[in-house]
C-alpha cells in the first residue's frame, strides 16, 4: 500500500465509527479525509470550530466563498440546515459535550489514553489551537494516525514523552495496521489489518497490548 | 449615529504600548484595511490578542513582520513561521492559549466576570502558573478575564447605530472582542441606515461600537 492508500484505509475505518445523527469535528490533515467515507445513509453533522455546523464539500470552481473556510483554512461549503456562531458558542459546543466524536492526528499516544499532538519543544511549536478543547470536550476521541513516525519508531507508547494535549481522553486509535481501544485495563487490540499480523502490530507498538481471543480484521 | 472614519484615522488611535484585540481566524473576519493602516502608521510595542497570527504577508502577520509587537496572546502561530522565528529569537513574547479558553477569557473580560473555570489544559503545560479549582470532584483551571485598550474588528454589515451583522465563518472572535475593549473600531462591507437591520438579526448591539470603517466588499449576501 502506498501512503495515500494507507491514509484512505484509516479514514474509511474511522468513518464507520460514526452513528446516525452524530455531531463530529474532524481535525486538520488525514482526519479531514474521513468526510469522504461517511456512509450516505447516516446523517452526520460536521462542526468546524471556527464557527459553523454543517460543513459541506469544497464548492464548484467559481462558487467559492472566502468567508466559508474550515479550521484548516480550506474553502468548503455550508450545507442547508447549517448554522453559524461565534468562537465562544463554538467551544461551548465542544467542551459542553455536544460533539459526539472528534478525529485527530497524533505525535504520540499512550496506554492511559494520553495524547501528545501539538508541539515538539525546540522544533515545532505551532500552538494548540482548538485541539486541547476538542480532546477534553468531545464524547469520543478517535486518533487517526500512521502506526509509526517518519523514522519508523512507534507512536503508541507506554507513556507519552512530548508535552500532552490532554490526559486520559483518547478512546480509539486507528492506524494502517490496527484498531486499538483504550480501556481502563490498557490497550485492547480490536482489529488487525488483512496484510498484517498480531506479531507485526506488537513489534511496532511500544505499549503493552491486550490480545483478546478474537481479533477482527481491519479492511 | 456612529462616525464613519478612514482606516488611517482608525490606525492613528492605536498608539505605542497599547493592547490590541484583532478579530479573525486565519484572516477570515480580520479587518484587513485597518490592519494595513496600522502597519503604515507604525505603532510599536503592542500587545496583540488574536486567535492566530495569520500569514506572513496577510492580516496581523504584517504586524508581526513589521516588528510592531511586544507580546502576542494567541492560540495558534503555525501558519506564520515568522512569529515562530521571532519567538525563538526572543523578539516577541508568545503566550499560547487554548482557543476555547481564549474565547472565554475575552467573554469574561467583556461581561464583568472574574474568570471562567475550564477543564481544558488540566495536566498539560497550560496548567503551569494557573490556579486549579476543584468543583464536585473535577479539576478546572481558572482562566482570568482579558481586556484590551482597542479592538479592531470586522463585520459584514452595520447600521448607523453601530449594530452589527456578521457573515459565515467571518464571525469567530469579533462579537466577543466587541465587548472587551475600551475603544471598538469595526470595519464593515456595508453601512445601512438606522432601521434597515431588524433588531432580531443584530448579533452585536451598537452600544459596543465606537467607530465604523468602510472596508472592501467580500461577497454579496
Amino acid at each position: 500500500m502506498d501512503k495515500q492508500e494507507k491514509r484512505n484505509m484509516i479514514a474509511r475505518r474511522v468513518a464507520r465509527e460514526f452513528k446516525d445523527g452524530d455531531v463530529v469535528n474532524l481535525g486538520i490533515g488525514m482526519p479531514t479525509l474521513v468526510a469522504n467515507f461517511i456512509d450516505g445513509d447516516k446523517k452526520v453533522i460536521l462542526q468546524s470550530e471556527n464557527g459553523f455546523l454543517g460543513v459541506g464539500p469544497a464548492p464548484e470552481p467559481g462558487q467559492e466563498d472566502p468567508d466559508v473556510v474550515n479550521a484548516g483554512g480550506q474553502i468548503v461549503s455550508i450545507l442547508a440546515g447549517g448554522a453559524c456562531f461565534d468562537s465562544a458558542v463554538s467551544f461551548g459546543i465542544i467542551r459542553g459535550g455536544h460533539v459526539d466524536a472528534t478525529v485527530l492526528g497524533a505525535l504520540e499516544v499512550d496506554e492511559e489514553g494520553n495524547l501528545a499532538n501539538w508541539m515538539i519543544p525546540g522544533k515545532l511549536v505551532p500552538g494548540m489551537g482548538g485541539a486541547m478543547d476538542l480532546v477534553v470536550g468531545a464524547q469520543k476521541v478517535i486518533i487517526a494516525t500512521e502506526h509509526c513516525n517518519k523514522k519508523g519508531e512507534p507512536k503508541i507508547l507506554r507513556r507519552c514523552k512530548l508535552p500532552l494535549t490532554a490526559t486520559k481522553e483518547v478512546d480509539l486509535i486507528v492506524t494502517e495496521l490496527a484498531v486499538i481501544e483504550v480501556t481502563l485495563s490498557g490497550l485492547l487490540l480490536r482489529e488487525v489489518a488483512e496484510d498484517s499480523s498480531i506479531e507485526e502490530v506488537k513489534e511496532k507498538t511500544e505499549a503493552e497490548l491486550i490480545i483478546p481471543d478474537e481479533v477482527g480484521v481491519l479492511r | 449615529m456612529k462616525e464613519i472614519i478612514s482606516p488611517g484615522q482608525a490606525a492613528k488611535m492605536v498608539r505605542d504600548g497599547m493592547s490590541v484585540m484583532v478579530g479573525g481566524f486565519m484572516v477570515v473576519g480580520t479587518p484587513t484595511a485597518i490592519v494595513d493602516a496600522v502597519v503604515r502608521e507604525g505603532a510599536k510595542d503592542l500587545t496583540l490578542i488574536v486567535n492566530d497570527t495569520g500569514f506572513p504577508e496577510q492580516g496581523v502577520g504584517k504586524m508581526v513582520s513589521a516588528d510592531q509587537l511586544k507580546k502576542v496572546i494567541v492560540s495558534h502561530i503555525g501558519t506564520n513561521k515568522i512569529t515562530g522565528e521571532k519567538m525563538n529569537n526572543k523578539e516577541i513574547e508568545v503566550e499560547l492559549v487554548p482557543q476555547g479558553t481564549l474565547a472565554e477569557q475575552i467573554r469574561a473580560g467583556g461581561s464583568g466576570l472574574g474568570g471562567v473555570l475550564t477543564p481544558t489544559g488540566v495536566g498539560t503545560v497550560v496548567q503551569e502558573g494557573k490556579r486549579v479549582i476543584n468543583v464536585d470532584g473535577q479539576d478546572y483551571l481558572l482562566a482570568t478575564p482579558l481586556r484590551a485598550d482597542v479592538a479592531l474588528l470586522k463585520a459584514h454589515k452595520a447600521d448607523r447605530a453601530g449594530n452589527l451583522v456578521f457573515r459565515r465563518a467571518a464571525r469567530n472572535f469579533n462579537p466577543l472582542m466587541a465587548t472587551a475593549a475600551d475603544l471598538v473600531i469595526v470595519e464593515v462591507e456595508e453601512v445601512l441606515e438606522i432601521g434597515e437591520i431588524d433588531p432580531d438579526e443584530v448579533v452585536t448591539p451598537g452600544i459596543f461600537v465606537d467607530y465604523l470603517v468602510m472596508g472592501e466588499v467580500q461577497q454579496d449576501g
